[in-house]
């Protein structure tokens, strides 16, 4: 143990409430408070993590609370840092990599791919790597082509490493101690549109998994399935929709690997339709993957074709009119939906 | 370039260390006899000629020290103590292996040693190293940690990223570059612009020397010396060990990159003639003494052999075991 690395106790008291309203920036940042409070293990180390207060503000006001021995602000080398988070995890802490955006993770890709994801395996099981990266993902911001890429669907298709997507106020609030008590690395997608959503944390919610999809809206019309950013405009196109008198489930992967393929089956079996919404391109995207499981699952309880909404096979523009052209959107997400129950109006 | 002095305390100590440099060699040429008959499969990568790095430094850190290797990285796995029965029969790809038979020759791996591999990416073992120090430093262990790479890990980003972070959080780290001279096939001056490491290592206000990597006594004293220092809280130290290697790159080097004059050359002042030279000219190693100790190396690998070819292989069923944690039995 460390007991030398850990804080004061009672040193910043918080003697407010937990608030049950929140926005997703605030739930991540009490997320990281809890985790650094409750295990001296603990720590939190990238890009302007620390006096910069987080690109995002995410971790504002740690370092004052929890020094800059456990609030590490990084060089810019990202091999480095990600390297040295697995090392101090086979070390023995319980290091919390933060990532300034999912775009510069491609910097430590080999730290990610062949040392953390695999050393367990290739060490016959005497490694593990109780690693958690925090990484802000996608677009939306009109920050052109190299700050907005989703590639949690990339991610998701290494072994070894398990990708959870908080979409919701109480995810952005639990699953990082989820994470964080998985002796696996873990890659937590923050989408970046969603720091400044507000929400309601569920009353007496104490923690949350990393292995199952939620179902956020139940319906029996049809399945909308998604993840992270893009929930949000699910609901968006629900509500829509049911005002059209179509009933859509929408489920909420949560984690991307594991996938749960028992709830996209359970939904998509219970609704017959289905449509994937995600913000990653979609040619080989998790998308094709969710697809391809309904297809080999439930294909003959299917009465359409399995529709897809996802991002245009570009590098994401700049400019607003073309990067919305790109991207997954309400309207795009209630047509999809009005194709696969036949109310798409040519019928 | 070497501590003055630098040589074998006693009779025991220069036998102790040719026994370790002899088993390493048996090791290695039975391996490449045994990659012939294909019994080891995958790449190999042997390490005849660089004995006196492994078994030098292995000898100057402590148990409790973690170890960081290559995937040329058989000599450091023996030389920390990881069982030659388990080594070889990892090279069979057999259950008993020490990675279960899912590393094969470029990844050993022994925890209850503090050997953490094994790795075939080159400098990707270096920011692990430095990671292993911060757990280190901020647990307030009195250990270090090892990182062993070569020449070629020079050029990487990863090797200029760790040394920066290790001597920015001085960590106590010590940085062993195995200077064989050629990345591959391509030797260091063909893609350095500045090929003394140690220089490189100093611009980020990391203590560095140059060594007789040849020489097992220079490297057990400056790695001895080195790591004192960073135990000491002097922050990371990096040593250039200059060393060649005898054998091929891989078993597919024709080696078009290098005389057989240059071989030929090293090989005279190869670890294991100087060191046995020097023993029997100090008078501390008889011919019997050599002898004894060359028939226990070859014994060893001849029991390490038999055992890798008896051990079971892992069951199919077991195929996708270890691919995450699993839960402690």
């Amino acid at each position: 143990m460390i007991a030398s690395v850990r804080p004061e106790p009672g040193a910043t008291p918080s003697t407010r409430p937990a608030a049950v309203r929140q926005s997703y920036r605030d739930a991540v940042r009490e997320s990281l408070r809890d985790a650094l409070r409750a295990d001296p293990r603990v720590f939190l180390m990238g890009e302007d993590v620390g006096r910069y207060g987080g690109s995002y503000a995410v971790s504002k006001g740690l370092i004052e609370e929890f020094g800059p021995e456990r609030i590490r602000d990084t060089p810019l080398s990202e091999s480095a840092f990600v390297g040295a988070g697995i090392g101090a995890a086979l070390g023995g802490l319980r290091p919390i990599v933060e990532i300034m955006t999912v775009n510069f993770s491609l910097l430590a890709l080999d730290q990610i791919m062949n040392n953390a994801a695999s050393y367990c395996h290739m060490s016959g099981g005497q490694l593990a790597v109780p690693l958690v990266i925090r990484l802000a993902t996608g677009a939306g911001r009109q920050l052109a082509a190299q700050h907005s890429h989703s590639l949690e669907g990339w991610y998701a298709h290494i072994p070894g490493l398990r990708i959870a997507v908080p979409a919701t106020i109480d995810d952005a609030r639990f699953m990082l101690a989820a994470a964080l008590a998985c002796s696996d690395p873990v890659l937590l997608f923050e989408h970046a549109a969603l720091y400044n959503r507000e929400g309601d944390l569920t009353p007496g919610l104490t923690a949350v998994d990393i292995d199952h999809a939620a179902v956020r809206r139940p319906g029996r019309d049809a399945t909308v399935i998604t993840y992270g950013g893009s929930l949000p405009k699910c609901l968006d196109a629900a509500a829509s929709l049911a005002a059209e008198g179509i009933d859509v489930e929408v489920l909420d992967l949560r984690t991307l690997r594991p996938l749960d393929e028992a709830a996209i089956v359970a939904s998509v079996r219970h609704t017959s339709r289905a449509v994937i919404v995600d913000e990653g391109w979609r040619s080989g995207s998790l998308a094709a993957e969710v697809t391809t499981r309904i297809v080999e699952q439930v294909f003959y309880d299917l009465d359409a074709p399995v529709a897809r909404v996802c991002t245009a096979e570009v590098p994401i523009p700049y400019a607003k009119h073309l990067e919305d052209a790109a991207l997954p959107s309400p309207a795009r997400i209630v047509d999809a939906v009005r194709r696969v129950v036949g109310r798409d109006g040519d019928g | 370039m070497n501590a003055p002095g630098a040589g074998p305390t006693s009779r025991e100590h220069g036998l102790t260390v040719l026994g370790q440099m002899l088993r390493i060699r048996a090791f290695e040429d039975r391996c490449y006899q045994l990659y012939g008959e294909q019994k080891i499969r995958g790449f190999l990568h042997l390490y005849n000629g660089e004995e006196a790095v492994a078994v030098g430094a292995m000898r100057a850190l402590d148990a409790g020290d973690a170890i960081v290797a290559t995937y040329r990285e058989h000599g450091h796995a023996l030389a920390r103590g990881v069982p030659m029965d388990a080594v070889m029969a990892e090279l069979y790809g057999k259950q008993s292996g020490c990675s279960r038979g899912r590393g094969g020759s470029m990844h050993l791996f022994d925890v209850a040693k503090r050997f953490y591999g094994g790795n075939a990416i080159v400098a990707a073992g270096l920011p692990v190293a430095v990671g292993l120090a911060l757990a280190q430093k901020l647990r307030r262990e009195p250990t270090i940690t090892a990182c062993f790479f070569g020449d070629g890990a020079v050029a990487e980003g990863e090797f200029h990223e760790s040394l920066n972070l290790a001597a920015l959080w001085r960590l106590p780290v010590l940085f062993l570059c195995e200077n064989n001279r050629y990345a591959m096939g391509t030797a260091l001056d063909r893609t350095e612009a500045e090929t003394d490491i140690a220089a490189k290592a100093r611009g980020y206000r990391i203590e560095a020397a140059a060594v007789d990597g040849m020489d097992v006594f220079a490297v057990e004293a400056a790695v001895g010396r080195a790591a004192a220092a960073i135990r000491g809280g002097a922050g990371p130290g990096l040593l250039e060990l200059d060393t060649y290697r005898f054998r091929a790159h891989s078993m597919f080097d024709p080696q078009l990159y290098r005389d057989k004059a240059e071989v030929e050359a090293w090989q005279k002042k190869g670890p294991l003639i100087t060191l046995t030279t020097r023993l029997k000219a100090e008078g501390l190693m008889t011919e019997d003494d050599y002898r004894r100790l060359d028939a226990a190396a070859s014994a060893e690998v001849d029991a390490a052999v038999a055992f890798a070819e008896n051990a079971p292989w892992e069951p199919v069923a077991d195929l996708a075991r270890f691919v995450y944690a699993e839960p402690a039995a």
